[in-house]
């Protein structure tokens, strides 16, 4: 069985390797170097979503497509729950299709110091599972923009906005 | 009592599939940014390379194995211990030469090829897996061997097995290995 501990390695180079190639991007060069790890996590969340066993796939409403991002798909990628989850009820600033699913503990930023030390560096080890959240999302049927954010590590916030076609 | 979510059989596949999806999406990425197979394989290999600096400690740290007398103790290590761990497959090993400093691990099963059935048109010369050469170069390096870690066949290309050739460069500390008279 494949170690979680490889992807965690195989993530940590991919993202040290896209930085190498142009350590001083520049604004644009950045983003695109985001979007590329982000494109990847994609099509990675894509299989993925395509893997899953159809049982565990049948969903009534919106937010149970989203209780099943934060119980079993980050425990069959993270080993663990997805810390907290907030939707439009409990936090009236939230626009209707906007969830912010918190993560106390991201197993990809624990190896860094915790902390604000490396705050400019954790968006580049984000930008991956923002990809694989869409792409898994994309599969189950349903169109969203995911992005992160980082107030301290290793705490993290995934935020989720469906978008309606 | 129950067993803990993240061990139960879908979710284990699940992780699986992931480093393998993951590695799948990397090679195709890089086969976009550089034109030349040789690009490809040079860049994989270097980050095995990275990874396999890294993996040794997280290996020595879970596996408690002895320390090696010679180069075969060392590669039935990383075809018994080491694969297994992390690739879940063992491969078998061959010594090449007398001086027992040429080795090959054949592969018979490759999950990072699960989801592949063949190479991308007009990659002929793309050494898919080429990572595992350099982590395997990377981790001996860590602990202070040099090694030459190349495919010498691939079931990728055509070939009937695929096997990683890896070639030690230096002696061990002759002292290592004289028997006591």
């Amino acid at each position: 069985m494949a170690d979680a501990v490889l992807f965690e390695f195989l993530h940590t180079e991919m993202v040290a390797e896209l930085w190498a190639r142009d350590p001083d991007p520049g604004p644009g060069g950045q983003k695109m170097n985001l979007s590329v790890l982000e494109g990847m996590g994609f099509r990675v969340g894509q299989a993925l979503g395509e893997r899953l066993p159809r049982e565990m796939l049948a969903f009534r409403e919106e937010l149970d497509v989203l209780k099943f991002l934060c119980k079993d798909l980050w425990v069959a990628v993270f080993q663990k729950q997805m810390d907290s989850l907030r939707t439009n009820h409990q936090a009236t600033s939230l626009p209707q299709g906007t969830y912010v699913l918190q993560d106390n503990s991201f197993p990809l930023l624990i190896r860094m110091a915790s902390g604000l030390q490396y705050l400019e560096e954790a968006p580049k080890f984000l930008a991956f599972t923002c990809g694989l959240l869409r792409g898994t999302l994309s599969t189950l049927g349903v169109k969203s923009l995911v992005t992160a954010s980082v107030a301290a590590l290793p705490t993290c916030k995934f935020q989720v906005v469906i978008q309606k076609s | 009592m129950s067993r803990p979510a993240h061990r139960r059989p879908e979710y284990r596949k699940i992780n699986k599939d992931l480093f393998v999806l993951t590695y799948g999406a990397l090679v195709a990425q890089l086969c976009k940014d550089y034109e030349k197979d040789e690009d490809v394989n040079k860049y994989l290999d270097k980050m095995g390379y990275g990874i396999g600096t890294r993996l040794v400690e997280d290996f020595l740290a879970r596996s408690c194995v002895r320390r090696c007398h010679s180069y075969s103790e060392i590669i039935d290590i990383i075809a018994q211990v080491a694969f297994k761990m992390y690739l879940g497959i063992t491969p078998s090993v061959t010594c090449n030469n007398s001086g027992r400093s040429e080795f090959s691990l054949i592969l018979d099963k490759n999950p990072l090829v699960e989801f592949v059935e063949e190479l991308p048109a007009g990659r002929s010369s793309l050494c898919y897996c080429n990572l595992l050469c350099g982590i395997i170069r990377g981790a001996l390096e860590m602990v202070h061997l040099a090694a030459d870690v190349t495919f010498l066949q691939d079931r990728l290309k055509g070939d009937s097995v695929t096997e990683i050739g890896i070639t030690f460069l230096k002696k061990l500390d002759e002292k290592k290995y004289r028997r006591k008279k």
